[in-house]
């Protein structure tokens, strides 16, 4: 027992330590010694760096999902010798780490949002650097006759009815937001909407559950494209409206004014609107699903 | 069931390719759930002997509260963890969110109630004639202590077990304290559940035969810990 007591003790003492060396925000220029340190940093013989050489990005979970920041990461670590960490959340919880200054930059998709994101100070400037559409989606027989329609009549039939299922994020996320704005465009009270029946199914997870949910379910959804089309063959699912400029989908970069790494960030604001980057973005995705995810809008006023 | 054959399958080739990011996932879950429940255990066993070996009023009730927590939903502790930590919480200078250290410190306070109360389980299964003979031989206070623990170790070893199989599988505190960081923080459960969400079913069954592979090697380990004691 003494021994474990003992070498408790030691660990506490480790912990201490490393904590405290996370906490030291003056490490800003001391790049490189990164990767293999990285993969070990939860062995607490091995202290983990300083944060001020983490970046990290919050991120709307469909560029996660799509595999795209996987994709870009490991770039931006190359070219800058910095340790990007990858947080993925709904649109309302990245802002949310942003607010509380847990995290370095932002990428999401909701542009009223992010004009108050700055406007309360607490973002830089709403960079766009991608954009593309979102779908409503359903089974192919289509048992609304949703096909044809626009976004807000897609809708308006779907709580006439009350009959076919519709799973909704339910997460506050940029999509969740999406959705609402068609709900108002289409001339109803968002609270009524959700109250006014089983029809209407609140998720609460992320793009990719609830896909999987509307399948599950024989029911629509709303999607982006990227996410959509990366989780099609997994899924009977397919577009049954993709037409309204109401479905634009854009994607923005913000620093967080209170990051502790300002320059870092913008390295990745930067990274994003490069022309390389922005050639990558609209490639992503193409090989493989034979369309493009994301196309690429460094700027534009979007 | 074809589809958790393969899933086997896929798990015993990860596991015998030496696959460098499951091990590193592995190795990770394995140091943060080990630390957690180490950490714990040199704080809340002395805790469970001050508790044990003294009375004073509302003991009964403070026991009870314990023995309520044991059911607290890890996410609850997950969120408490962050606004702590969280930089714009009190502890915020530290830096520690979305580290494998916020995390470990999220555990500890998730399986100190069961470490707590199931010690004071085993201590109170002794009876009094043991601290008793002790002190008639003239023990001090704490050799009486030290050796009504040592008597009760196995009971003790199984509250800490019990404690580890709580941190271990816990997914709550992992995934908000931690953020299921590529490379960083990514824990065999935050795995599974990104894993689940994809449609990844064969890999994440996978993970989930490693993290039983894991607990398992853990409690034969302290199995064979006591044994050799004897």
């Amino acid at each position: 027992m003494m021994r474990y007591i003992f070498s408790g003790f030691l660990l506490i003492a480790v912990l201490f330590a490393a904590c405290g060396g996370q906490s030291d925000p003056s490490a800003e220029s001391a790049p490189a010694e990164s990767t293999e340190i990285a993969e070990d940093a939860g062995n607490e013989s091995v202290p983990p760096r300083a944060s001020a050489i983490r970046l990290r990005v919050a991120t709307t979970t469909s560029l996660y999902d799509t595999g795209l920041w996987s994709y870009l990461e490991p770039m931006f670590e190359e070219e800058y010798g910095v340790e990007l960490d990858v947080l993925y959340a709904g649109t309302g919880k990245a802002l949310e780490w942003g607010r509380r200054g847990d995290v370095d930059v932002i990428t999401v998709h909701s542009r009223t949002r992010e004009e108050q994101f700055v406007e309360d100070g607490y973002g830089l400037e709403r960079v766009p650097f991608a954009y593309n559409y979102f779908l409503i989606v359903g089974s192919p027989d289509d048992p609304a006759g949703l096909a044809g329609m626009t976004p807000d009549e897609a809708f308006g039939a779907l709580m006439s009815r009350g009959e076919a299922v519709f799973v909704s994020r339910g997460d506050d996320s940029g999509t969740h937001g999406k959705e609402k704005a068609i709900w108002a465009a289409a001339g109803y009270d968002y609270e009524d909407v959700r109250t006014s029946g089983d029809w209407y199914v609140e998720g609460g997870s992320g793009m990719g559950p609830t896909l999987v949910m509307a399948d599950e379910m024989n029911a629509y959804t709303l999607s982006d494209m990227g996410t959509f089309i990366a989780y099609q063959s997994d899924l009977n699912l397919e577009p049954v409206v993709d037409q309204g400029d109401v479905l634009l989908n854009v994607y923005s970069v913000l620093e967080v004014t209170s990051s502790g790494n300002p320059e870092m960030a913008a390295n990745l604001v930067e990274f994003l609107t490069s022309d390389t980057v922005q050639e990558l973005i609209g490639n992503y995705g193409v090989d493989e699903y034979g369309i493009q995810l994301f196309t690429p809008c460094a700027g534009l006023d979007m | 069931m074809s589809q958790l054959l393969q899933a086997v399958r896929i798990a015993l080739d990860m596991i015998i390719s030496g696959d460098p990011v499951v091990y590193s996932i592995a190795l990770r879950t394995l140091m943060i759930s080990i630390s957690a429940t180490v950490l714990a255990s040199v704080i809340f066993i002395p805790v469970a002997c001050l508790l044990h070996f003294n009375s004073f009023r509302g003991k009964a009730f403070l026991l009870s509260i314990v023995q309520t927590l044991y059911s607290v939903p890890t996410v609850l502790v997950g969120m408490l963890v962050f606004l702590f930590i969280s930089r714009a919480g009190p502890l915020g200078s530290l830096g520690m969110l979305f580290s494998p250290g916020a995390i470990v410190l999220g555990e500890v306070l998730l399986i100190a109630p069961i470490i707590t109360g199931l010690t004071i389980s085993a201590l109170s299964g002794m009876g009094r004639n043991i601290s008793d003979t002790a002190i008639s031989l003239g023990a001090g206070r704490l050799q009486m202590v030290l050796k009504v623990l040592s008597e009760s170790r196995y009971m003790v070893f199984t509250a800490v077990l019990m404690g580890f199989g709580r941190a271990v599988s816990e997914i709550g505190v992992a995934i908000i304290v931690g953020g299921n960081i590529s490379g960083y923080t990514r824990t065999l459960t935050t795995a599974i559940a990104l894993g689940v969400g994809k449609g990844e079913t064969a890999a994440s069954i996978a993970l989930g035969i490693i993290l039983l592979i894991l607990a398992m090697i853990v409690s034969l380990t302290v199995n064979t810990l006591q044994h050799s004691r004897k």
